[in-house]
């Protein structure tokens, strides 16, 4: 399939069952637009009488440039056929039951109240709960158990607020950390945290041990207090910052994200994008709220061309700092066209409820940490692995060829289907289309590869893709945290 | 005149 779109005065010609991507002019632009359909001489004509008044476009120039269409088609490159949907399913029927990632639900309960919790203040429509040792153990157990040949495995200290289990999870790294060589793997650990019982112990542990830290921060200053409160409803940016800058600063810089969420309420969210930019940080993530429809902070339908336009905003913005030599990164902006993802992840879905699963305080199985909560959705635990299968089935087969209404879209091959658990919460089926989530996302890609193209353009380095950080990263080389 | 740009992008056909 072939998408063309311009943007920034750029004409982006994407072919999307080979990942190729052209830039082109206005008589490119819609000779490969009119060339399925018309022949040689048809094409000419309307070129023709289009640009004809132009010096540089000619009969034989037109030609010409038919016959380089006619090239980049018969070298795969433009008309791609998609080929790939019996690869779908036969990826995770080759993977088995392996399992790669856990998200550990280290804590049940929060510090904070914020107002848009997906998780009910870290309770998840449950009680308050705190993950032991033994069960944090067991889950490192289980996932070596059920990881097969699988190298890396990935642990997020997920909540709640993880550090307020803190002593735990550092247990559940050193435990790791004693048995991962003999096991022939490599852990990775994430830890997703608001930032408020951040302290210099914490800092030093997570330089040694995590290869990404997520640190919630909505952006501007009214912005995050209008939400993110304690339960004294007092804001919590002024204490988070300071402790956010010294750990950003004692990484390095790198290998980590600031992750905001924008509502109805800041539907200008660049503005708060731009805001972290200048406090220093540059490593960003800005997403849509999760909520249920109807809420004071559900994105309405007459949001969504007010946030479109925004990333459009966002992008010709990181471009010019990119220009000035004081540029950010946005996490959805970070496509990697030379060593992104091969066809297999493309198609096969998030993972979630197969390779990747949530593990709750008291050692439940979920699909993942957006499921928790829901008994339905529980697929078993760690003594038992799972034993929901049916349940487990549906998230198998969810994949990017599980949707009818997905095989017209262009972008089928850069969000494997999207997330399961927005297409539940939207139609209460994980094979749903959250059609919303589909308009911000196709424009996200957009933007991202016009920002490469402008790039190569400019002759500015291209953008890298979002990687795990750690000792498998190759970006960072010898001023990585994790090399000693 | 070149009209057509091409970036360098991974074959996903390849990658199959």
């Amino acid at each position: 399939m072939v998408h063309q779109y311009k943007l920034n005065g750029y004409n982006i010609v994407l072919d999307t069952c080979s990942g190729s991507v052209h830039s082109v002019d206005d008589v490119a632009y819609d000779i490969i637009e009119l060339f399925p359909e018309k022949s040689e001489d048809e094409l000419v004509d309307i070129i023709l009488e289009r640009y004809g008044d132009r010096e540089d476009v000619t009969e034989e120039d037109v030609r010409l440039c038919i016959d380089d269409v006619r090239t980049l088609k018969d070298m795969h490159k433009l008309y791609t056929p998609d080929t790939f949907e019996p690869l779908a399913g036969e990826f995770k029927k080759r993977s088995g039951d392996v399992i790669k990632a856990l998200c550990l639900h280290v804590s049940h309960t929060c510090n904070l109240n914020c107002e848009y919790c997906f998780a009910s203040q870290g309770k998840y429509n449950g009680e308050r709960a705190l993950m032991s040792l033994e069960v944090g153990k067991k889950a490192i157990d289980f996932l070596i158990e059920h990881s097969g040949t699988r190298h890396n495995l990935e642990v997020d200290f997920f909540g709640g607020e993880p550090l307020m289990n803190w002593d735990v999870c550092k247990e559940i790294v050193k435990y790791a950390r004693s048995i991962e060589k003999e096991a022939g793997k490599n852990f990775r650990f994430t830890l997703t945290t608001n930032g408020m019982l951040i302290d210099d112990e914490v800092i030093d542990f997570c330089n040694k041990e995590m290869s990404n830290v997520v640190l919630s921060l909505d952006g501007r200053k009214e912005v995050h207090d209008r939400t993110r409160v304690d339960y004294q409803g007092n804001g919590s940016f002024d204490r988070i910052i300071p402790k956010f800058q010294k750990l950003v600063q004692a990484r390095g810089g790198k290998n980590y994200y600031m992750r905001g969420t924008f509502t109805h309420l800041n539907t200008d969210f660049t503005n708060d994008i731009f805001t972290m930019a200048d406090l220093g940080f540059k490593e960003l993530s800005m997403e849509p709220v999760v909520s249920k429809p109807g809420d004071a902070l559900a994105l309405t339908k007459e949001d969504l061309p007010i946030l479109k336009e925004q990333y459009e905003i966002l992008a010709k913005e990181m471009l010019k700092r990119d220009i000035e030599g004081n540029g950010f990164t946005f996490y959805h902006y970070m496509i990697d066209l030379k060593s992104g993802p091969c066809i297999y992840k493309r198609i096969s879905g998030c993972g979630s409820g197969t390779e990747y699963m949530a593990v709750t305080p008291w050692g439940d199985l979920y699909p993942c940490h957006q499921f928790v909560g829901d008994e339905a959705y529980k697929l078993g635990d760690l003594w038992n692995g799972v034993t929901n299968k049916d349940r487990q089935e549906e998230f198998r087969v969810c994949n990017a060829y599980a949707r009818p209404d997905c095989r017209d879209c262009w972008a089928m091959h850069y969000c494997s289907g999207g997330c399961a658990a927005n297409a539940y919460h939207a139609t209460g089926d994980v094979k749903g289309i959250y059609e919303y989530g589909c308009e911000l996302f196709r424009k996200r890609i957009e933007c991202a590869i016009m920002i490469q193209v402008a790039h190569d353009a400019l002759g500015l380095e291209p953008i890298k893709g979002a990687t795990a950080g750690g000792e498998d990263c190759d970006s960072c080389e010898e001023d990585c945290i994790r090399v000693e | 005149m070149e009209r057509i740009k091409t970036l360098e992008t991974r074959d996903l056909c390849e990658s199959a």
